[in-house]
């Protein structure tokens, strides 16, 4: 009977568990890693990018988004939406060819593939009378042009793929209908270049390698980088790998061309190829040419530009990294217009250029935004953000956005359905080069708000005038730099490690890699003013230290002019200058806690002094004394000696003069066993207990500030709560003066308690619980009556969240009450962890606070408070992505980010009720091509696509699904 | 005291004369040598004769070798009474001024080889060496022990490996290998996890019950299979304090055989404490096709223990120190502590006042217990309860050396 009520129970619990979590992947941020193919659609106005890994995504107006992942893992190396239609073809390294649509469904669209196709030769032909080179989707919306290395053009029917052998181009019949003095003896190798005529669709002009073009007319059967016909179709112009782009007239009713007009633009000396070139009119004035490459090979072979000549101004836009693509967005519904942008895929970003704004300035990106212009290095989410707050932040951000075009994003496809984010959520990354920025994450699209450099503190080796914008007069090329990637940190001690901020006080606290700690506050006016910096020594006199790693930044003495915006007023400088390892910031105590591995310290920053310092540095623990260089060093000598070994062997044979082959064959064979000694060696792991031996013990993991009972029941008082790397957790009781003493009276700090968990696993996560067992609300909410006031009667619990456990203690007498054993259960460990909160969806007044956990099998879990119990578990990294399971936040409120690649944040949601995600619709241009043909044509190919449906857009359905309910 | 309360030697046969000696008193009496009773009215009746009622005593008798041995259970009080012929002579001293190195070989005959000695030349020899010392069980301390042999594969072996806070490392490596199953569709290759190397003088080596090459399959009563390598390192280091690894020996030779009927395993191995009552489980292994070794392995491996009973408290004794206190370690709040039912030494002694639990929860726990296992320098001062300055000796032991400041 009562094993019958408990399994009722059970079912019930199940039951919430469904309406309070539920694990999606909604949305990537930031830039896609390697890029390799862009296209554009000018009817349905949206990008799409393709990627190394396989992945499509398409963007229009912000907002709208898709994605879609090849199941073959090669890279996207061409993408060309078919004109007119919904439909886009991406062509992969591997040969293959994929049709996409974009199908209306519940009144979203959803990205699908539909279809694949391998171009087949005939029997016995080599793979390279196959392989496409190029693609043409011809205007008709029903061809597809393949252009091959073996230099056919193969005539493709889409959407079903059906290969239209008799329309083939071959290489025989072009031959046969052109004069034989163009032919020659040789190859005319691959196809290189299909375009259309834009005035008549019937004439398609094909170029190959070596440089022949030729115009041939589907119907009546009819060298070199990239062709281009002019828009009147009079024209096309041919770039070359020389460096020359050359015009050509086209005779209606000759078949032979005749060059007009050839240039090198950068001419005298040898240049590169100008990789691909257009040209577009303007209603009235000078046409438009613009042109990637053809930069002067000796001097400036290594830069990435783009020109763009308009009559007698002339600009060599020089980019960040690779070009892989443009486009250039017109005017006007039938794209005849002037062109208005020039939109930039580089292997880094995506930049688009205003075209009609004097001085073509830069618009600025509403997504695909470079979060690695420099490497990201921590992350911090505040969520719920006021609004007042959030109108500082975005009006100081604004200030720094006045060189952008005030032009809308050019790139309006599609319509967002998204509901308007329920709160403003801000995403903090720190940066290797001392920046910190601001990014709007509470919708799709993750847009930057505000940049906030620490660098002018210190004195850096960078000159901060040294504008690299700033170009010479009368250079030539005329070059004006353009993006923001700058991988490159002045100095890698300005790195921000930790970031904490308090939304309702403004107030700011950043902490790097050489122990500095900025308190910060928002300022609306530009400031002058010093910062003094307050040396805290970590160490108190313990001996036989030996700091071997970096030396502490040199502040600067003279006053620095901070712009609007967060203006650092307090600086900490731990010494020895180690990496900040945690911090906390507490606005209505104005206190700041930092720790590092040697210890931790609490700073007023009301009164600019130092409270206290604890050192939990093991003496016998010699890697944290010496720093963290010298591991690292002695790595990278082991690294170099080896390879120095090989060299030498290698070079020592060279010298011997191999005439001797034995003796070769002899250090190949030895080299080979090295090898496969490497390879063989077994991988081992020690068992052994933790003991306080280990190093890095005294490494500072965690620290917490709470108003809780800490030496008896019935008088609750502030504390901090510290958690090392050694299983060790610090209670120190802060007495606090009276507000209206607050700027005189010294703050006092007693040690209260100290415990030290059997297990020794690092401290992850402190957690005071209130009497009802609810997770102690953040400071100032109270104040601001944004949260409940805790519940002060009743006994107060302590959370201590090791790798390995998770245990409830008692307060004030700490014993232990309960434990969630992880690690021994099933072997993984916490990684990391942050206390949200989950509302159900079916009841609007119900929702638990919960724990989510993220081990190092890359596993998200939800843990139930107080009780401790595992709840959900989902998985959600590779565990081999060691760096995206340590780049994950988690918000308040069930979601969380992590990097998928030095430049993409993943967007995931345990939660039924908070879940960003696209929804967006894309309708069929008005003036759609020919009739559609019914699905069933490409049924076989279309069948077997079916369940390749997009990730995102079962998502769509889920939760459309989930919101229905709701409602 | 006199010859005339020497009885016949026709009632020898059936009494057993006791001569007992307590300081510098004797007493004598006789006890039925077919019903000698349990040891503890046995002890009793000592108290009663010698009229100390509250004084722990501390009870050893001499054999016929002339050796000093314990009476501390019925075990050995039964050889006591078996073996006397025709005298029993006790000896007892008060528990806490107690010299446990008297007892053992030669214990009582040195005197009358000390002339010998004198005359070999070795006129130090006796002081010199160490006697062989023997512990009273209550301070033997479990290192290592096989377990559940009564319910596994003949193939299989399941061993506790007890830290209990000893400096000695654990001392293993593990790798990863793949094994042979064998499977209806034949033999197959899995990926396992192997020991791969052992730390000479840990813990490990020493018990002898684990080797290089051996194939891990649980630890602590959950499967390794399909887990990785790290995982595995971890949940082994998560349970360190207390780790129970079944593994397939790489030597097959030595396993425990079976005698015939049931539950003989568990008769064998003394320490293994913990007695089978899941005949269930043993049923599953006795049918007939697991005879045949590797051949039949069973895909699981049922454990003679549920899962959660393996989160016993005893690595958990959070040491917490309060401000200005000292230092303890932290229980349950649940106030009173059960021992666990895991097999781990119980003392046969059922004397022990309200003290005894916390004792041993000390031993077991939190005490250091010092490395020579056998020493009984421990038992002297754990008879009283003086948890703070043992905590606080455990605790500069932890630290070493850190400066706490309170």
């Amino acid at each position: 009977m009562k094993r019958f009520r408990r399994h009722g129970q059970e079912s019930q619990r199940d039951r919430l568990k469904q309406e309070l979590f539920q694990f999606n992947k909604t949305v990537e941020h930031g830039f896609p890693h390697q890029p390799s193919a862009l296209g554009y659609s000018p009817s349905l106005q949206l990008l799409a990018i393709g990627t190394r890994s396989g992945a499509i995504k398409l963007y229009g107006a912000p907002g709208v988004e898709f994605m879609g992942l090849h199941d073959e893992n090669a890279a996207v190396t061409q993408v060309h939406f078919l004109p007119h239609q919904v439909e886009l073809v991406t062509l992969l390294d591997d040969n293959s060819l994929h049709m996409w649509t974009l199908r209306a469904h519940k009144g979203l669209s959803e990205l699908l593939e539909i279809g694949r196709f391998t171009l087949t030769g005939p029997p016995g032909a080599p793979p390279s009378v196959t392989r496409v080179t190029a693609v043409l989707p011809h205007s008709s919306g029903e061809l597809l042009l393949l252009g091959t290395e073996g230099g056919h053009v193969f005539i493709v029917e889409v959407p079903g793929f059906r290969e239209l052998e008799e329309r083939n181009i071959s290489l025989d019949q072009v031959a046969s209908s052109v004069p034989d003095d163009y032919i020659g003896r040789r190859n005319l190798e691959h196809v290189e270049a299909l375009q259309e005529n834009p005035v008549n669709p019937n004439q398609v002009v094909i170029g190959y390698g070596r440089g022949l073009m030729v115009v041939w007319d589907l119907e009546k059967q009819c060298q070199l980088e990239s062709v281009w016909w002019t828009e009147d179709g009079g024209y096309i112009l041919s770039s070359h790998s020389d460096g020359s782009y050359c015009r050509w007239m086209v005779g209606v009713d000759d078949v032979n061309e005749e060059e007009e007009k050839s240039d090198i633009p950068y001419g005298h000396f040898p240049c590169k190829a100008i990789m691909k070139i257009i040209q577009l009119p303007t209603e009235d004035g000078p046409p438009f040419l613009l042109f990637s490459g053809g930069m002067p090979r000796a001097s400036y072979g290594d830069r990435h530009c783009i020109t763009v000549i308009h009559g007698k101004t002339h600009v060599a836009l020089d980019f960040t990294s690779r070009i892989i693509d443009f486009f250039v967005i017109t005017d006007g519904l039938q794209q005849k217009g002037d062109p208005s942008a020039l939109v930039v895929l580089v292997e880094e970003e995506l930049v688009v250029i205003d075209l009609q704004t004097e001085g073509w300035p830069v618009i600025q990106t509403p997504y695909l935004v470079p979060l690695h212009s420099s490497a990201i290095t921590c992350s911090h989410h505040v969520s719920a953000i006021p609004f007042k707050l959030w109108e500082r932040i975005s009006s100081v951000g604004e200030l720094q956005n006045t060189h952008y075009s005030k032009k809308p994003w050019p790139i309006t496809g599609g319509q967002s359905l998204a509901p308007d984010p329920p709160q403003r959520d801000l995403l903090l990354t720190g940066h290797e080069d001392g920046t910190v920025r601001f990014w709007d994450a509470s919708g799709v699209c993750l847009s930057p708000m505000y940049k906030l450099s620490t660098a002018g503190v210190f004195d850096t080796d960078a000159d901060p005038n040294d504008n690299m914008n700033q170009g010479t007069e009368g250079e030539w090329p005329p070059f004006r730099k353009v993006g923001c990637f700058d991988p490159y940190s002045d100095d890698p001690r300005l790195g921000i490690q930790k970031i904490h901020l308090c939304k309702y006080s403004g107030y700011l606290t950043v902490a790097g890699t050489a122990g500095q700690i900025l308190v910060m506050e928002l300022n609306d006016e530009a400031a002058e003013q010093t910062v003094e910096a307050k040396v805290v020594d970590l160490l108190q006199g313990q001996e036989g230290f030996r700091w071997k790693g970096h030396t502490r930044l040199d502040v600067r003495e003279e006053p620095v002019l901070f712009p609007p915006g967060f203006q650092p007023f307090a600086l900490v400088q731990c010494q020895p200058p180690a990496v900040v390892t945690a911090l906390n910031l507490h606005s209505e105590w104005k206190l700041v806690a930092f720790g590092t591995s040697h210890g931790f310290g609490l700073f007023d920053y009301q009164q600019k002094n130092n409270v206290f310092v604890k050192c939990t540095l093991n003496p016998s623990d010699q890697l944290a004394m010496e720093g963290p260089l010298s591991r690292v060093k002695s790595i990278k000598k082991s690294l170099r000696q080896s390879f120095r070994r090989i060299r030498r062997s290698r070079v020592s044979l060279r010298k011997h003069h191999v005439n001797n082959a034995a003796k070769l064959q002899e250090a190949n064979a030895r080299l080979e066993a090295e090898l496969a000694e490497m390879e063989l060696a077994p991988v081992q792991r020690k068992i052994e207990a933790r003991s306080s031996d280990d190093s890095f013990t005294g490494l500072v993991r965690t620290l917490y500030f709470a108003d809780t009972f800490l030496s008896d029941s019935s008088h609750n008082s502030p504390s901090l709560w510290a958690g090392t790397n050694g299983g060790c957790v610090f209670a120190y009781m802060l007495r606090l003066p009276p507000v209206e003493h607050r700027a005189d009276e010294p703050i006092t700090a007693h040690p209260a308690k100290e415990i030290q968990l059997m297990h020794r696993a690092p401290v992850v996560g402190i957690v005071v619980l209130d009497g009802h067992g609810a997770p102690l609300p953040e400071p100032l909410e109270v104040a601001h009556d944004l949260a409940r006031s805790p519940e002060m009667q009743g006994s107060h619990h302590l959370l201590v969240i090791s790798e390995e456990q998770f245990k409830v203690f008692t307060l004030p007498k700490v014993s232990a009450k309960m434990k969630l054993k992880l690690t021994a259960i099933d072997g993984s460990r916490v990684r990391r962890v942050g206390v949200a909160w989950f509302g159900s969806n079916r009841s609007e007044d119900y929702g638990e606070s919960g724990l989510v956990v993220l081990t190092n099998q890359g596993d998200l879990h939800v843990v139930s408070l107080p009780s401790v119990k595992l709840q959900v578990q989902y998985p959600c990294i590779r565990k081999e992505d060691v760096s995206g399971i340590a780049s994950c936040v988690f918000t308040k409120h069930g979601q969380g980010f992590y990097l998928i690649s030095p430049s993409e944040f993943e967007r995931f949601s345990l939660s039924t009720r908070c879940l960003v995600e696209p929804r967006c619709l894309v309708g069929a241009p008005l003036h759609s091509g020919p009739q559609r043909r019914p699905q069933t044509d490409g049924a076989s190919s279309a069948h077997s696509a079916a369940r390749r449906v997009m990730e995102h857009a079962l998502l769509n359905d889920e939760s459309e699904y989930c919101r229905t309910e709701t409602c | 005291m006199n010859k005339n309360h020497r009885v016949p030697s026709s009632r020898s046969l059936s009494a057993v004369e006791v001569k007992s000696k307590f300081g510098a008193e004797f007493r004598r009496f006789s006890l039925d040598r077919s019903k000698p009773g349990r040891f503890d009215e046995f002890y009793g009746l000592l108290q009663h004769v010698h009229r100390i009622p509250n004084v722990e005593l501390l009870v050893g008798y001499a054999d016929v070798h002339g050796d000093l041995l314990p009476i501390n259970n019925d075990d050995n009080y039964h050889k006591a009474i078996s073996t006397a012929s025709p005298l029993l002579r006790l000896f007892l001293h008060r528990k806490e001024e107690a010299d446990y190195t008297t007892f053992g070989t030669d214990s009582l005959t040195r005197k009358k080889n000390t002339v010998l000695s004198a005359v070999l030349l070795r006129p130090d020899a006796n002081k010199k060496k160490p006697p062989v010392i023997i512990s009273l069980p209550r301070d033997f301390r479990p290192v290592s022990s096989i377990i559940d042999v009564d319910i596994l594969p003949e193939t299989h072996r399941r061993v506790r490996l007890y830290k209990h806070g000893q400096e000695k490392p654990l001392g293993f490596y593990i790798r990863d290998g793949s094994s042979v199953r064998v499977t209806p569709q034949g033999l197959e290759k899995v990926p396992g996890i192997f020991i791969s190397r052992m730390v000479p003088g840990g813990l490990a080596e020493s018990t002898g019950l684990l080797a290089v090459n051996d194939e891990v399959l649980e630890v602590n009563g959950i499967e390794v299979a399909g887990k990785s390598l790290d995982q595995v390192t971890d949940m082994m280091i998560a349970n360190s304090h207390n780790l129970i690894i079944t593994v397939k020996p790489a030597n097959q030779r030595n396993n425990v055989v079976r005698s015939g009927g049931g539950g003989g395993g568990g008769a064998a191995s003394g320490s293994s404490g913990r007695s089978s009552d899941s005949g269930a489980s043993y049923y599953g292994y006795s049918s007939p096709g697991g005879v045949g070794a590797a051949a039949s392995m069973p895909t699981h491996i049922i454990q003679n223990f549920p899962v959660g009973e393996i989160e016993s408290d005893e690595e958990d004794e959070d040491l917490v120190i309060e401000v200005g206190g000292e230092a303890e370690p932290i229980r349950r709040t649940g106030s009173n502590y059960s021992m666990p039912s895991l097999p781990r030494y119980e003392p046969h002694l059922n004397l022990r006042s309200a003290t005894t639990s916390t004792l041993s929860v000390n031993a077991n726990g939190t005490l250091p217990a010092s490395a020579s296992s056998g020493s009984l320098s421990n038992a002297n001062a754990t008879s009283t309860t003086p948890s703070p300055d043992r905590a606080m000796e455990r605790r500069s032991l932890e630290e070493d050396g850190t400066v706490i400041t309170l």
